[in-house]
């Protein structure tokens, strides 16, 4: 990333760097402060669930389905949650229609960790007929505009999205699971949501813009829940991190959670 | 650590929690690849072939200004019970990535510009803790094919099962505990250039675990060297 920049992109890193270094952004934020965020809930009418996340100009869209299914092999008893990530080409010029790359499987798989390791539901309870049948709930990310950091925006819409999520009831006789007309709501056990923190030089900012994403040296993702336990963390970009650095990003991130859960 | 042992409970493999497992790593054993070699770390065995500096195809994705480093990540079909398919499934796709932005930092790329470096990975044996097993016998693979790195990168996880921090998580442990913190480390820059987390840590938890991998990366970091000298040192010796 930070080392295969083209002639013209090293112009927009040396000035971004330079910018970054004083303490300040091209857009005129603070190196900790967020673009505006907008969360929308209920925006679908035909799924179970859906929210749309704004980071400034990044949009996402998340939908939750569910649906009845097989449960996985070496987890008869619980039910099976499943996150995808679409890159629309609509969202940005660099994105094009194809089978998903390795941007889209890393947000759809950082986004995953998440809800998972928080353990957002009851897994067990989404069991119908041991080994046979389970509900299966699907989360949706679709990217309509790209403008950097859509791992934090997808977290957050996808927490909304779950949380006035309406599952269906099932009722089950003789092993065999029927959908009724009822739903109930969702209740989320945790509420992780997910921070990045970008390295441009020796500083350390967070909401990266597209521009910023371009340049950065290397970006780390810290997804925490409401108590402040960290649940994943992943880290890109061909630069390290020093063992300080990793210490204040958590730091960051733990205090920026805080804020963005005020959206939801 | 010798103070914390005193009330630690023993791992189910009867490991102290600051203690690795058997690690054995040979360099130059695939004599068609630049550079290679063979980890063994716990039962995790895991062969890796580096290729290149060489000419990228398709070319219009090389870098006028530096060499491209690509990681692929690939367990045999046989490697974990049930079989798995032999194609490469997301989680694959992701650890290649993130396989390539551990190795990146260390590798000179810059010198070698428009060509390309492979290092594929091929896992036999899965036992937990795949990912860093794959970074150590990448980075002695890379050194085995004569590409100048700034330092070996080493890598190790450190975790957290029944309440207690430890260090080089098994397939049991990585799979029954509370959280597994994966982190490559180049001790010379003192950078760490893979970190990910999976599982519930407290943010003290976290930081005791990102300590304790990197202590570990450090004995890693031995064998490793100990893997090189091995083949060169022999070597030098045979030319004397």
């Amino acid at each position: 990333m930070s080392r295969n920049v083209g002639i013209a992109s090293r112009l927009k890193r040396n000035k971004i760097t330079e910018v970054v270094a004083s303490g300040k952004r091209m857009d005129g934020r603070d190196l900790l402060d967020y673009r505006e965020v907008k969360v929308e809930t209920g925006v679908l009418e035909k799924v179970e669930g859906s929210a749309e996340a704004y980071l400034g100009k990044t949009r996402v869209l998340v939908g939750v389905k569910f649906g009845k299914g097989f449960p996985f092999e070496d987890t008869p008893d619980k039910g099976v949650l499943m996150t995808n990530a679409e890159f629309t080409p609509i969202a940005h010029a660099t994105f094009e229609p194809g089978p998903p790359d390795e941007r889209s499987i890393e947000l759809a798989r950082v986004v995953d960790r998440g809800l998972r390791s928080a353990e957002i539901l009851d897994m067990k309870k989404l069991c119908l007929v041991k080994g046979k049948s389970v509900i299966m709930v699907h989360v949706d990310i679709y990217v309509l505009s790209y403008d950097g950091n859509l791992i934090d925006c997808s977290a957050l819409a996808a927490i909304a999205a779950l949380k006035t999520a309406k599952m269906p009831v099932y009722t089950v006789k003789d092993e065999v699971a029927k959908l009724t007309k009822k739903t109930k709501a969702v209740k989320l056990q945790k509420e992780p949501l997910a921070v990045s923190i970008v390295k441009i030089g020796d500083s350390l900012l967070v909401d990266p813009s597209v521009d910023e994403e371009e340049v950065m040296d290397a970006r780390i993702t810290v997804t925490l829940d409401e108590k402040g336990n960290v649940c994943t963390i992943q880290k890109t970009g061909s630069v390290g991190f020093t063992r300080d650095e990793l210490k204040t990003a958590v730091q960051i991130a733990a205090e920026k959670t805080e804020e963005l859960r005020k959206n939801i | 650590m010798s103070k914390k042992s005193k009330r630690t409970k023993k791992r189910y493999d009867g490991r102290k929690p600051d203690e690795l497992r058997p690690l054995k790593i040979e360099s130059g054993v695939l004599p068609h690849a630049d550079g290679s070699a063979y980890i063994e770390m716990g039962r995790n065995k895991i062969l890796v072939g580096v290729f290149g500096p060489r000419e990228m195809h398709p070319k219009r994705f090389s870098k006028p200004n530096m060499a491209t480093l690509r990681c692929r990540y690939h367990m045999a079909p046989f490697s974990v019970d049930p079989r798995r398919s032999p194609a490469p499934s997301r989680r694959d796709n992701e650890i290649s990535m993130v396989m390539r932005y551990a190795l990146e930092p260390a590798v000179f790329l810059e010198r070698y510009p428009r060509s390309v470096i492979d290092v594929y990975a091929e896992i036999l044996e899965a036992d937990g803790g795949t990912r860093t097993a794959c970074i150590n016998a990448a980075s002695v693979a890379l050194v085995d094919a004569g590409i100048p790195v700034r330092d070996l990168v080493a890598s190790c996880a450190a975790g957290k099962i029944d309440g207690q921090l430890v260090l080089d998580l098994g397939d049991y442990e990585d799979k029954e505990g509370d959280a597994d913190v994966p982190l490559a480390y180049m001790p010379k820059t003192e950078q760490v250039t893979l970190l990910q987390m999976d599982g519930i840590l407290s943010q003290e938890d976290f930081n005791g675990c990102v300590d304790m991998a990197i202590e570990g990366c450090k004995q890693v970091y031995e064998v490793q060297r100990e893997a090189l000298k091995k083949k060169y040192g022999l070597e030098e010796a045979e030319a004397n």
